[in-house]
């Protein structure tokens, strides 16, 4: 009865406030949007230039997908590359090819050094039947944009609901409601649950509308089944939400709030599958297993990416659950600051 | 007569760290009376008023409410509490503030809706009832603040500067309320630094540095002290001023 007019009262609070609403699923769905749009773009196409080869050998390369400039004189070709008008050029005298690239943006290297490889392997090799690829999962389609899709779903859902729950309790406590809650015979696990449901009900909605948004708008892979994918994202915002309102006791205003967002959210990114985990180093690799990110994003991917079932998630779930009790345990301890019994 | 004790603080000392803000206190406070704590800030009002609350509890010593040693859940249910601050859901409407807090004392259904007319009336807010809190004046807000405090009819209320920056009509008004309560039965402590409303209490204690340096009637205390004013009274007992 306590529990249901304090989630009540806290769905009132963000419903009526508007800000926090776009806040919650206008953000991510904006951040999404541009990640997309960042990721899918055209592939890079160098610019290349090819001095001294001759006119029979241009003529069996495949030139397309790069811009080709064609020079006579090897300076020439030397001051473009120096101003940054060719990515790259390739040289031909005494019957040797060497290339020679501009060599400062490490993508722009890959890409260019990619096309002529591939430009130039049927030239050395003759023609060559091209390797039949099969995936066990995922595509020759799928793009980064699926593959960090799942991890930055989830990081977004923990970072807006980990801010809002963990502001509300904060003003909470400034305002002095909290302590007159806290003069009323409510129980202080009855105050904890009451904010676990207000705002999952909120996330809930939140997250459904953001993955749908990421799904079937913007073509994101998902092999797996939505219900799981729902179920994964309420066990960690769960998490979220009970972390945020546990590390807003250690702080004194909503600023504070906010410099916790580099010690606790931001290190959660880099080590929870955005980028390859077997490249961290070692005396860091232990990070990744004591942040739910970690494991709410190879969850999120076992069933996004990989299309997995319940069989293959549970013990994500488990371990997300498991976090927000913890965290919940620790909220009631904090409370008794405010109060004994 | 015999007078009921309603709280009873007995050897009561709050300490943080190494600063002392009560110093073995005893104090007596009777069923039915209203009970003005007199002090500076600083003086351990308020950890006062929060202990017997039950939002604190002392180093050493004993406090009693209602026959109960605090804190206690089920005494806390028969007391009001109002703050020095509002507290208040500024983003909700009056209403949907008393609804919450009578939802926390289980007050539901029909007899919700008896009770939130009859504190909204006791304050004189009755028409403002759907309104937003903040769209609301600072003494509208105090007022609906007690109005939340009254919503369970507690036996006592305990009111920490409930007047505090609070215009003289404004200030009459509340009180009216509070001696209408007083009327039915309610015992009523309430801290204050301001004179004219420590005249208005049966009793009073004044508090300074963490001691109560005297209890009685505002009468007695002047007679004692051979003094016109409470004010006085209160230097003459060896308070520095207020």
């Amino acid at each position: 009865m306590r529990v249901k007019a304090l989630t009540i009262r806290i769905l009132r609070q963000i419903i009526r406030d508007k800000r926090t609403i776009g806040m919650l699923l206008l953000a991510p769905i904006l951040v999404l949007s541009m990640l997309y749009l960042v990721f899918n773009g055209d592939n890079y196409e160098p610019k290349i230039g090819f001095v001294g080869i001759p006119d029979v050998m241009i003529d069996t390369l495949d030139l397309s997908d790069a811009s080709i400039t064609e020079y006579d004189d090897l300076l020439a070709a030397k001051r473009d590359l120096t101003e940054g008008q060719l990515d790259g050029y390739i040289n031909f005298s005494n019957q040797e090819l060497s290339v020679h690239l501009e060599g400062s943006d490490p993508t722009v290297n890959g890409a260019t050094i990619k096309w002529i490889q591939s430009t130039f392997s049927n030239l050395t090799d003759g023609a060559q039947s091209p390797l039949d690829v099969h995936y066990l999962h995922g595509s020759s389609d799928m793009g980064q944009f699926d593959y960090f899709g799942p991890v930055l779903l989830g990081f977004f859902v923990f970072f807006f609901v980990f801010i809002i729950a963990g502001v509300s309790f904060i003003r909470e406590r400034t305002t002095g409601t909290l302590e007159r809650l806290l003069s009323t015979p409510i129980r202080k696990w009855e105050i904890v649950v009451g904010y676990v449901l207000g705002f999952g009900i909120i996330t809930m909605v939140q997250s459904a509308l953001i993955a749908s948004y990421a799904i079937y708008v913007l073509g994101m892979m998902m092999e797996g089944s939505f219900i799981y994918l729902l179920l994964i994202i309420l066990a960690l915002s769960f998490t979220a939400l009970t972390l945020g309102i546990l590390v807003s006791s250690f702080a004194n205003n909503e600023l504070q709030m906010i410099q916790f967002i580099p010690i606790i959210v931001v290190p959660q990114i880099f080590f929870s599958g955005l980028f390859n985990l077997e490249t961290i180093s070692n005396w860091l690799s232990w990070i990744g297993p004591i942040t739910p990110l970690y494991y709410a994003a190879a969850a999120l991917r076992d069933v996004m990416v990989r299309g997995y079932g319940f069989p293959d998630i549970y013990m994500d779930l488990i371990v997300l659950f498991g976090f927000s009790i913890l965290f919940i345990v620790l909220n009631i301890l904090a409370l008794r600051k405010y109060r004994k019994i | 007569m015999m007078e009921k004790i309603c709280v009873s603080v007995q050897h009561v000392t709050k300490q943080f760290g190494k600063h002392i803000v009560l110093r073995n206190l005893d104090l007596n406070i009777k069923e039915g009376e209203v009970f003005g704590l007199l002090g500076p800030s600083g003086a351990g009002k308020t950890t006062l008023v929060k202990e017997l609350s039950g939002l604190d509890i002392p180093t050493s010593g004993t406090n009693i409410v209602l026959n109960q040693r605090m804190p206690d859940l089920k005494i806390i249910n028969r007391i009001g509490y109002m703050a020095q601050s509002d507290a208040l859901y500024e983003d909700l409407s009056a209403k949907e503030n008393l609804q919450f807090f009578s939802n926390l004392y289980g007050i539901k259904g029909k007899r919700q809706q008896e009770r939130i007319q009859e504190v909204m009336q006791l304050v004189d807010l009755t028409d403002h009832l759907y309104k937003l809190v903040s769209d609301y004046s600072g003494g509208m807000m105090r007022r609906l603040s007690l109005a939340i405090a009254l919503l369970h009819e507690p036996e006592l209320l305990i009111l920490d500067e409930p007047t505090v920056g609070i215009d003289p009509v404004l200030r009459k008004r509340i009180w009216d309320a509070f001696f209408h309560l007083n009327k039915k039965g309610t015992t009523i402590i309430v801290t204050t630094h301001v004179m004219d409303e420590a005249e208005k209490c049966d009793r009073l204690g004044l508090m300074r540095d963490g001691s109560i340096i005297a209890v009685g009637t505002p009468q007695e205390l002047k007679q004692r002290t051979r003094t016109a004013s409470i004010e006085e009274a209160f230097l003459a007992y060896g308070g520095e001023g207020i």
